[in-house]
């Protein structure tokens, strides 16, 4: 199986998400997304200051298989998008919770996060896709 | 193979070749003004060099008429040379779209009779031809969707649901069309989630987009349920005719409650097709939509004389969607398919696609391969998932499609539906014998071993075509299509 942070929250969508210092949350697409869809050929990301509900798309991140929607994993508002990858989406594949995290939202519900896959829960949902 | 130059790269000035020549002086009654000087950049070249430039690239093609081709859901199946030399008699090919009716009446008959045939076959009330494409096709139905609610002052209706494992397409045209999509997952054995169905529709819905058979290969077996569902939240029924072939003559989207639907003539009826047309989409209505269809549509009068109907029978029409009226040359072929094959022959086509179908699935089963819903029967098509492989061997269904060229087979659709990890969605149309397709068998099961014992061997593949493996990732990365010219 591929790599799964124990410290982050995952949606069933293949998004996960993590709590940071300031109250933002920052959001990404997992290592079996990643892997699943293979090379990105380009990412699409939402507008500074757009105010995004759960589950609302809110990004596309296209490979050469595949163009595929991201989901706001909770509702809030963007506060940043990673200006690198408008030059090199490839960062998607090699660091995926890392240098390769798609946005920031300012969580509106912070509760909204709890309720979101744990590690061990996104696993075992991910096992077959 | 050797590496191919452009033929403006042989080109050498003044050399001729008269058979491709321009005719010396052509009168025309363009003004002088605009007239191009200096004459355009064209390629010098002898007729012989010519002829060998362009047979050494049609050589290079894989195409129906040379290799099996079994792309999922795109039904590459024999053109039969009847349907093109009947089209191209002179009395068709000479005829000017804009010559008046009392001239053409042979070849409005046969639009008419094409109209009939397809209204006959899908169960609809009323077709118009004029739809260029698939695309276009589908544009006009859900065009349709929106002007029908419109009218009723029902402009709430803003949302069409599609299901997950409906044709890729159809979101793209839902919002084409100015509406939002919103996806309806698919069970474990590939049906529409009714429950999920339910919960979507309200108000908000003007649709539903189907395709049945769905691209995971298999029939829809609630369509019924989900007419009911849908019609009674307000909505309509959009067909997509993409998987038409494995149904032809046996069950009509009419009768499953549909209200618009797009037929793929260069699918079903045979037109060729593939590398971007030129294609032919008809469209297909129930009562309540008819006022919408485009124009034009061919009519008959009560002295059986045929006609045009425009803007001014058809007031409530979406308009026009191309300069004429389709694409006359493709609606000839499909015409002619359908009346060599009668009624009899289009369930023939339906029970001989399902029965290769259903074979090949079966042959590649027992040969250890693993059907995405086994079980499920195949429709015309049906998913393999090579997930076993990709992680047990690091072999891929990219890497199995690529050497499958190396035996000569064109790979089947690779990684649609997208629900399904590496998979393989296969159709191989009702125009193949049984030995292709246990040849094909053959050729899986061959690189299934080639895989086991030595999977660099399956993963370095194409070896014997033109080009090797291309790099997928630059050319969409760094696409540059433009060529100059050295004199540019």
């Amino acid at each position: 199986m591929s790599n799964i942070p124990a410290q982050l929250k995952y949606t069933r969508s293949h998004e996960w998400l993590e709590q940071r210092a300031d109250g933002t949350v920052r959001v990404g697409i997992t290592d079996h997304a990643q892997d699943l869809l293979g090379d990105m050929v380009y990412v699409e990301l939402p507008e500074d200051g757009r105010v995004v509900k759960a589950g609302e798309e809110c990004a596309v991140v296209e490979s050469v298989k595949a163009a595929s929607d991201v989901y706001a994993p909770i509702s809030g508002t963007i506060t940043a998008i990673n200006p690198a990858l408008a030059g090199a989406p490839e960062i998607v594949n090699s660091d995926p919770y890392g240098d390769g995290w798609l946005f920031c939202i300012q969580p509106a519900n912070p509760a909204e996060i709890a309720q979101l896959l744990d590690a061990t829960a996104y696993e075992a949902a991910a096992q077959d896709h | 193979m050797t590496a191919d130059t452009l033929i403006y790269q042989k080109s050498h000035h003044g050399r001729r070749a008269t058979a491709q020549a321009p005719a010396a002086v052509v009168a025309c009654d363009i003004p002088a003004q605009f007239l191009r000087s200096p004459p355009p950049l064209m390629p010098e070249a002898s007729e012989m060099q010519v002829v060998r430039h362009y047979t050494r690239l049609s050589q290079k093609n894989f195409s129906i008429d040379t290799h099996f081709y079994p792309l999922g859901s795109c039904t590459m199946k024999y053109n039969p040379r009847a349907c093109n030399s009947l089209a191209m008699q002179t009395g068709f090919l000479d005829r000017h779209p804009l010559a008046p009716e009392a001239t053409g009446q042979g070849f409005l008959a046969c639009m008419y009779e094409l109209q009939q045939i397809l209204k006959t076959v899908t169960g609809m009330k009323g077709v118009s031809l004029t739809p260029m494409a698939g695309a276009q096709g589908e544009f006009a139905g859900v065009a349709m969707i929106r002007a029908y609610h419109d009218a009723r002052g029902d402009q709430a209706r803003r949302e069409i649901l599609v299901p997950d494992a409906a044709h890729g397409t159809n979101p793209a045209t839902a919002v084409m069309c100015g509406f939002s999509v919103r996806e309806i997952p698919t069970d474990a054995h590939g049906d529409v989630d009714l429950a999920a169905l339910k919960e979507a529709v309200g108000p908000q819905t003007a649709g539903i987009m189907l395709t049945n058979p769905s691209t995971i290969g298999v029939f829809e077996r609630n369509i019924t349920e989900i007419a009911a569902i849908v019609h009674q939240a307000g909505g309509l029924l959009y067909y997509d005719g993409a998987n038409l072939n494995a149904i032809l003559g046996k069950v009509r989207p009419g009768d499953m409650g549909f209200d618009v639907i797009h037929l793929n003539l260069h699918k079903t009826f045979s037109t060729p097709h593939g590398g971007g047309g030129p294609g032919a989409g008809p469209v297909g209505v129930s009562e309540r939509l008819l006022p919408f269809l485009p124009i034009p549509v061919v009519d008959r009068n009560s002295d059986g004389r045929y006609r045009w109907l425009t803007e001014q029978d058809c007031p409530q029409t979406i308009g026009r969607l191309s300069t004429f009226a389709g694409n006359a040359g493709i609606l000839l072929r499909a015409y002619i398919y359908a009346r060599l094959l009668g009624r009899e022959g289009m369930q023939r086509v339906a029970e001989f696609a399902t029965l290769n179908a259903n074979y090949l699935m079966a042959r590649l089963r027992e040969a250890g391969f693993e059907p995405a819903f086994p079980k499920r029967r195949a429709t015309h098509e049906f998913i393999i998932t090579l997930k076993k492989q990709a992680r047990e061997l690091n072999v891929t269904a990219m890497d199995f499609a690529k050497r499958l060229l190396d035996y000569g087979y064109h790979a089947p659709t690779t990684y649609f539906p997208l629900l399904v990890p590496e998979c393989f969605l296969i159709e191989p149309t009702e125009s193949e014998d049984k030995d292709t397709l246990d040849g094909f068998v053959a050729a899986l099961v061959a690189i299934q071993r080639e895989a086991e014992a030595d999977s660099a061997r399956v993963k370095g593949a194409p070896y014997t075509l033109p080009v090797r493996r291309l790099d997928d990732v630059r050319a969409a990365r760094e696409l540059d299509l433009i060529w100059k010219h050295d004199n540019a």
